[in-house]
């Protein structure tokens, strides 16, 4: 009945075969059946990661969707446990009306709670809150080789480290505990800032980052010119009065993947122009909704098809703040010479609290994350240029959204993952994985 | 605040139902087999806005052990605005035809226990005189085919159902019988299923609290369903024994 899954970005395209597990406490025997049918496998939840870190180097995945019980709630505190397997959304939908937010989220709810620990997620206020990881006080971990372990700050710390941002390696994960972010609202106070260059988002973000929760920005990577480095700054708060409501907005949907991609630089360019330009005024504030605000992509199910056949690949770095605005520069001037335009083009400046994740991506510094079509050029012309420039800058690419990082790279910029490798679970391995340890 | 009876609390489609009658803040008495696995469940619902949350554990295959159940039931809502039977095995074909037991066992799970748990509770609706009791049949009692041993099982549920519904209408208790086709869940893992034709129990679960709330008799679930029994039915049997459907 299987049908088959892929990751969001559809390459590389292991098709992936899934093994459903229904009831937490099948989850030890079901591992040992996979490991010893297949070898190795790795847990799948929603299949939001973009390259090939969620995808079994076996092809056959622990499929955790249907994991997605709640186990306690403590709506005093701010406190939920849950299932590994509930998505982002399904936990708002409980929570808000509680008066609960998500302390960290990134930028679709569609998302399980196991994934958004095992890639150790950030979001808008990375600069202030730090990341997914830091607000799970505990959580359970199904391995092949021991019995179930409870990992905390206190207990089985080793394990701790290893699991936040570990990509899923360390062992299945069963349940989280995660501290909520109390809300009064479920609107958001917002404030769009036209900017005109890169030096503009730097100023502007120094000064008005740190009043507001949550902060981001769009920029225009096909610019060229006197418009290079133009964009939309946008920072926003919860409001501080209103309703606590579910918002239900109306879901469009790609209902299937066309013949080819119909993101090409034409059509990029006119919507980069129509969507800069549609912001009439230089500063505009607004109130929206928590999900306009958070998970305008989500509105449309299944976009990841609008890439067609081939799919597409998400380059995501983050460079540290003293090399930031030039390496930055250096970024979006390399993909506008070489004619390569993004969809999404997203910068987002990074605080300084360290994640205790031994493989946690961000860093104090500056992310940009853009979209490319999948076309053989990327692998031989953009990308090794794109990885020079956040090598030399003291950056590092997000395994999360990576299709092309080297084993070099990785072993580079993310030195403790000799350690996770010797916490891995023997019967959990990813194409990832067996791509960047080599 | 709906007050409900589930019986086979812990099958996929019942799960779903209870879910979003959690979020309405109803009351529930669950019965499942599991001692376990119906723990998970209560935890959930009590996390997602339920009232009150009974659990009792049952095998249904326990006819004597009905009687107990129910008393805690009764004693535990007060009162029942919807009964859900939801409990069922997909029997193995194959090894039923070369088992009596084994398959006198099925019908004894998939059947009996539903008439042997209808008949004290219509008395029960009956008095109460308002109420729905809404249960799990299946697109395949509309006509014996390959699993003819789950279909006959059905069949006869499906059956009662339409005489109990005649009997109780004159109480306003309205009897739903519910025949949903593929449906994706634990049930059906491993079958070879037309992915085109299967429905997420999400779904299922809407189409019956719908249909509930509108006192419909009988829920084809996805609705092209019924158009395919429609089909299926009128099939001669020269032909119909002929078809690899």
């Amino acid at each position: 009945m299987a049908e088959k899954l892929t990751s969001w970005g559809r390459y590389p395209a292991f098709v992936q075969t899934p093994h459903a597990c229904n009831w937490r406490n099948d989850l030890p025997s079901l591992l040992n059946t996979l490991q010893k049918t297949y070898g190795t496998t790795l847990a799948f939840g929603n299949g939001r990661s973009y390259g090939d870190s969620c995808l079994a180097q076996s092809n056959q995945v622990l499929d955790t969707r249907a994991l997605n019980r709640f186990i306690a709630v403590d709506w005093e505190k701010g406190i939920i446990t849950a299932e590994a397997g509930l998505t982002l959304g399904e936990l708002l939908e409980i929570a808000i009306p509680h008066g609960w937010f998500l302390p960290v989220t990134p930028g679709t709810k569609y998302v399980t709670l196991g994934g958004a620990l095992a890639n150790d997620v950030h979001g808008k206020n990375h600069h202030l809150r730090g990341t997914f990881g830091q607000f799970v006080q505990k959580f359970s971990l199904i391995r092949s080789d021991q019995p179930p372990i409870t990992c905390s700050q206190q207990e089985n710390k080793e394990f701790y480290a290893a699991t936040i941002g570990g990509l899923g390696l360390t062992g299945i994960i069963e349940w989280i505990e995660l501290k909520l972010l109390p809300i009064k609202s479920s609107q958001m106070n917002v404030t769009h800032i036209r900017f005109n260059t890169l030096s503009e988002f730097f100023a502007l973000s120094s000064e008005l980052d740190r009043h507001h929760e949550y902060s981001v920005a769009w920029i225009d990577c096909l610019a060229k010119g006197a418009a290079a480095g133009r964009g939309i700054y946008t920072v926003g708060n919860h409001a501080n009065d209103g309703i606590l409501k579910i918002s239900k907005q109306n879901k469009l949907s790609i209902p299937f993947t066309p013949p080819v991609s119909i993101i090409n630089n034409l059509s990029l360019r006119i919507f980069n122009s129509i969507y800069y330009h549609s912001q009439a005024k230089q500063q505009q504030n607004k109130i929206l909704g928590y999900e306009r605000f958070f998970y305008p992509l989500d509105r449309i199910l299944y976009w990841n098809r609008i890439y067609g056949p081939y799919g597409f690949q998400q380059y995501q770095c983050v460079i540290p703040e003293d090399a930031a605005p030039s390496a930055i520069k250096e970024l979006l001037a390399s993909i506008a010479n070489m004619g390569m335009g993004s969809f999404l083009a997203v910068l987002k400046r990074c605080g300084s609290i360290t994640s205790p994740g031994l493989l946690s991506f961000p860093m104090a510094g500056t992310s940009l994350a853009l979209d490319f079509p999948q076309k053989k050029t990327l692998a031989t012309q953009l990308f090794p240029r794109l990885d020079t420039i956040v090598r030399q800058a003291g950056g590092r690419l997000y395994p999360a959204k990576d299709a092309h990082m080297s084993s070099k790279d990785f072993q580079h910029f993310y030195p403790a993952w000799q350690q996770v490798e010797k916490l891995r679970d023997p019967a959990l391995s990813s194409h990832f994985w067996e791509r960047v340890t080599l | 605040m709906k007050k409900i009876l589930i019986i086979g609390a812990t099958s996929a489609i019942a799960d779903e139902c209870a879910r979003l009658w959690a979020a309405e803040k109803a009351s529930f008495f669950l019965v499942a087999r599991n001692a376990e696995k119906l723990q998970q469940v209560a935890n959930d619902l009590t996390a997602r806005g339920a009232t009150t949350v009974t659990t009792c554990v049952l095998d249904v295959n326990q006819f004597n052990q009905h009687h107990f159940m129910l008393e805690a039931c009764y004693a535990a809502l007060g009162q029942i605005d919807i009964v859900l039977i939801a409990h069922g095995t997909l029997s193995n074909q194959i090894k039923c035809e070369h088992d009596v037991n084994l398959t006198l066992n099925e019908f004894s799970t998939n059947c009996l226990s539903i008439i042997a748990m209808l008949t004290p509770l219509a008395n029960y609706m009956e008095k109460q005189q308002y109420g729905t009791i809404a249960v799990i049949s299946s697109v395949a009692g509309d006509r014996g085919r390959a699993f003819y041993v789950y279909s006959t099982a059905k069949a006869a549920v499906s059956c009662f159902c339409d005489g109990l519904r005649v009997r109780l209408f004159k109480s306003g208790v309205n009897v739903l019988t519910i025949k949903p086709g593929y449906v994706d869940t634990p049930m059906t893992q491993g079958l070879q299923l037309p992915q085109l034709l299967v429905a997420k129990p999400q779904k299922v679960a809407k189409d019956i609290l719908n249909a509930i709330k509108h006192k419909r008799n009988t829920l084809y679930t996805p609705w092209f369903w019924l158009f395919v029994m429609l089909i299926i039915k009128s099939i001669p049997n020269c032909i119909f024994k002929r078809l690899k459907i």
